[in-house]
């Protein structure tokens, strides 16, 4: 913990009942904690964890991309295996953890295979979406849904509930069109629809989804063509926390009652949007990787107080 | 079978291939007794296809090679062809005999769009 970096981001309020109260990302996946009783005050990781042995939390790991062996990252398994590290390590245990997509570089059997047997260490149930890379079989999509389809709809989109908080899993990668960004497409949106039907407004939402569902930046493909068309379905709600993936950096807003966070990757870095002739793999010197996946916790407290990012070096 | 006809030069960088496949199209031209167009080659480099438009002749061998770090996956606008995911330094190639404007992309990161204009 020596080499955390706090930055407060002040201004950004969250003003809601059954917010989420406490989120952080631990190391290379992300925790998010959520209590619907008093705001308690959150420090370092440690501190956090043991505050919240009352409340509920799950987390986040995205863009794992087995089978990458770039200079960007020459292990991306080992990557994984030292954020499943993190994970394990966690006092209080998660109720269970999300994968925004990317599990695999190619989609290929093997890549499946080890992501399974990697992540399945962490002992926690699992819920995932695709990302690109996991539709690029022969069988564009077979292998994942054959994998992570049962009891999902269409191309493996699907919701649940635990805690009182509605989660929705969406694929965002399939049946992309030439010029487009990412998609959800007519049939998922509809199933959306109906999935909120009769959801009453104070139900607290919890979107996730490999591309961003909000545009970060066009000219890379960062945005989701028809991801406005899902979020004003979500308006009504008072709560609703969309976490995506895909870019390989945070990046963070609030908007109305909508939070919007991406995670890092637990592989290897992206430049950040517009700083680079294009998006991919960034190699930065081998020491530096690991700075690059930190941790970075947010603290989302109830009653106009601000929304707080505490970001933490995995270098220390 | 034209896409295993490009696997089968060896993999010792783009512009050797390059040549090669020049050779080889002027040998097998030769031999044949009748005119043979140049094949092309479109690089994908940084999330782009270079060139961004190709004009040829109809019969003209197009091959892609990925460049980048990450996947790429040529396809027809409507998919009317395909390649597979060309992990780095993977290559793909489609012969285009009939005149006309064929537009695709990369169907991993559908923002790369490129043309070909397949002259008579």
């Amino acid at each position: 913990m020596d080499k955390t970096k706090k930055r407060r981001s002040e201004g950004l309020e969250v003003d809601r009942r059954g917010a989420l109260e406490c989120m952080i990302w631990a190391g290379t996946g992300v925790l998010w904690a959520l209590s619907g009783g008093v705001p308690k005050s959150v420090g370092l990781l440690g501190e956090a964890l043991a505050a919240e042995a009352s409340g509920f939390t799950f987390l986040q790991i995205s863009d794992s991309h087995i089978g990458f062996n770039k200079p960007a990252n020459p292990d991306a398994l080992g990557t994984l295996r030292e954020a499943i590290a993190k994970v394990k390590a966690v006092k209080s245990k998660p109720a269970f953890m999300i994968h925004t997509g990317d599990i695999t570089h190619l989609s290929k059997p093997d890549e499946f295979d080890s992501a399974a047997q990697l992540i399945g260490e962490s002992g926690l149930n699992v819920h995932y979406v695709p990302g690109e890379h996991d539709f690029i079989d022969e069988g564009l999509g077979k292998l994942y849904l054959e994998r992570y389809g049962k009891g999902t709809k269409g191309q493996g989109w699907y919701s649940f509930d635990d805690h009182g908080v509605h989660f929705i899993g969406l694929n965002n990668v399939v049946d992309l069109k030439a010029g487009g960004l990412g998609r959800l497409g007519s049939d998922q949106l509809a199933w959306l629809a109906d999935d909120l039907k009769g959801k009453a407004n104070s139900t607290p939402i919890v979107v996730f989804a490999h591309i961003p569902l909000w545009t970060v930046y066009a000219d890379w493909g960062w945005g989701t063509d028809d991801g406005l068309q899902a979020l004003d379905m979500l308006k009504r709600f008072g709560s609703v926390t969309v976490l995506n993936g895909h870019i390989h950096q945070i990046v963070q807003k609030v908007e109305g009652n909508m939070t919007f966070h991406t995670a890092r990757s637990t592989a290897f870095p992206q430049p950040a949007p517009g700083t680079a002739p294009s998006p991919g793999p960034m190699t930065v010197p081998a020491e530096q990787l690991r700075s690059m996946l930190g941790i970075t916790s947010v603290d989302v407290r109830f009653g106009n107080k601000p929304l707080a990012v505490t970001d933490t070096t995995l270098a220390g | 079978m034209t896409q295993s006809y490009a696997r089968l030069i060896p993999a010792c960088g783009a512009r050797v291939s390059f040549a090669l496949l020049l050779a080889m199209a002027v040998f097998l031209s030769a031999s044949r007794g009748h005119a043979l167009a140049a094949d092309a080659e479109i690089k994908i480099a940084n999330f782009t296809f270079d060139p961004p438009i190709l004009t040829m002749k109809a019969g003209t061998t197009v091959t892609w090679v990925n460049n980048d770090d990450i996947p790429h996956l040529v396809s027809e606008k409507d998919g009317k062809f395909r390649s597979s995911a060309l992990d780095t330094g993977d290559k793909f190639s489609q012969t285009f005999s009939t005149a006309g404007t064929v537009e695709y992309f990369c169907a991993i990161h559908p923002h790369m769009t490129g043309k070909i204009v397949v002259e008579p």
